[in-house]
């Protein structure tokens, strides 16, 4: 039986943990909440959105949904081996981490603070989705923010970078290229 | 139920989303083939992501397969299944040729992907629902890719103009192979989606719908199509029957070399 749930509905602005958790859930999350992206390492999976849904049985036991970013992403096993390790370090009785795509990620997931987290990391973090765009905003891509100096003077150089989160662009008036986290 | 990977997932939903998987399977091994060779770096960067997108979608399809149709796990049902158990069209199993060729075979096969999640969409099951509608964004930049590309060497040099125009030339009879009519396709024709409308249009109307898109997108950008010409070209069939082209059995001699080793292995 289970005796608490939590789901990830929208992200809001002091990260990606829900409102309103149990202590038990709360101390689950904030776990969570250190265990970092092993691309990005300055943000966690948490920040990052793609932790979808966490619940504790009443025997104890953790179950954790976690959705990838892009369907063909690498690290995927490495996250679900590095957070079931974080949670039983915590004191979790048993842990089961289980990948949907149910909940499916998009890049609007991304918590306020782990959009800032990627701009100083030196990325530039995906634009918002703007109203009836269906889909990842190419468009807006084509004119990504410099990370560096703000510009929009920019152009894209490639729809696929080093990862498949990242593209690749240059900036006109830095004269020096930069990437850019993936809007889908 | 499926008990060994001989046996193809009964119904035709289970089997035509084998077809999409065998198909992404395939033509992300191929893709993957260019990791080291592209023309340019950023090239070699692309089609070694595009490879790993389509791999990983090969997965998703193959692990609902399991979860929900009773398929052996994903390793089994990708790398030991024997040549005439495969579903994958002709199109996907040919070596990658030069440049011009990689770039139009990727061009015609994603916007045919794109229109096949795009259908997907609007299944009724949640799961493939979703599925679809998150895969469709990683298309998009697939097509994107292949437009930006394709229109830029149709309309560069009068060398790259042709080369392309010779190799879209060679890869639509193996494209439209990829719309051939499969066993069970008529049952899923008459499934609902939630809005009361059939979510698929059968591989008639897909063909229609991608060649329509494909020749205009190639008058945009300036070439001059001979429609009569490509009309009469046969396509390349078989495949979905489990009748394959001769690149095939090579390809996955040299994908299973690894799994035969040992079956059961945990990777
Ligand atoms: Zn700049």
């Amino acid at each position: 039986m289970i005796i608490e749930s939590a789901s990830l509905q929208e992200p809001n602005l002091k990260g990606n943990i829900p409102d309103g958790l149990t202590p038990d859930l709360l101390r689950y999350w904030e776990v969570l909440d250190q265990v970092p992206d092993p691309e990005i390492p300055v943000i966690s999976v948490v920040d990052l959105g793609i932790v979808t849904r966490v619940t504790v049985a009443d025997n104890g036991a953790v179950q954790v949904i976690l959705t990838p970013t892009f369907a063909g992403c690498p690290a995927l096993k490495w996250m679900e081996k590095t957070v079931r390790e974080a949670l039983l370090e915590a004191g979790a009785p048993e842990v089961d981490v289980q990948t949907t795509f149910e909940n499916p990620w998009t890049s609007e997931r991304i918590s306020e603070a782990g959009r800032e987290k990627i701009r100083n990391f030196g990325l530039a973090p995906p634009p918002r989705r703007r109203p009836g765009c269906v889909g990842p905003d190419l468009e807006a891509l084509a004119h990504a923010v410099c990370p560096r100096c703000g510009s929009e003077n920019t152009s894209m150089k490639s729809p696929f970078g080093p990862t498949l989160c990242r593209s690749l662009h240059y900036c006109f008036d830095c004269l020096e290229a930069f990437e850019q986290f993936k809007p889908l | 139920m499926m008990t060994n990977s001989n046996d193809f997932p009964t119904g035709p939903l289970a089997r035509y989303l084998l077809q999409i998987a065998d198909d992404q399977l395939i033509m992300g091994h191929r893709n993957s083939e260019w990791t080291g060779l592209g023309p340019i770096l950023e090239e070699d960067i692309a089609f070694s992501s595009v490879a790993q997108d389509q791999v990983g979608h090969a997965l998703a399809f193959y692990e609902f397969l399991q979860k929900e149709c009773g398929a052996d796990d994903p390793d089994q049902t990708a790398f030991n299944r024997p040549e005439n158990r495969m579903l994958c069209n002709g199109l996907v199993e040919q070596p990658i040729g030069d440049y011009a060729f990689s770039l139009a075979r990727h061009w015609c096969y994603d916007h045919a992907i794109r229109l096949r999640y795009e259908s997907l969409s609007g299944i009724p099951n949640p799961v493939l629902q979703s599925l679809a509608v998150k895969l469709q964004g990683e298309v998009k930049y697939h097509t994107f890719h292949a437009d930006t590309w394709m229109k830029s060497l149709l309309q560069g040099s009068e060398e790259s103009r042709l080369r392309m125009i010779s190799a879209i030339k060679e890869v639509w009879p193996l494209a439209l192979g990829m719309f051939e009519s499969w066993v069970g396709e008529d049952d899923l024709l008459n499934e609902m989606g939630p809005n009361g409308h059939p979510w698929y249009p059968g591989e008639a109307a897909l063909r229609l719908q991608w060649q329509e898109h494909a020749l205009q997108s190639l008058q945009g950008w300036g070439v001059d199509v001979d429609q009569g010409a490509l009309s009469k070209l046969e396509p390349v069939l078989g495949g979905r029957q489990g009748f394959h082209t001769e690149h095939l059995a090579p390809l996955l001699d040299e994908m299973t070399a690894v799994f035969r080793l040992d079956p059961q292995a945990e990777w």
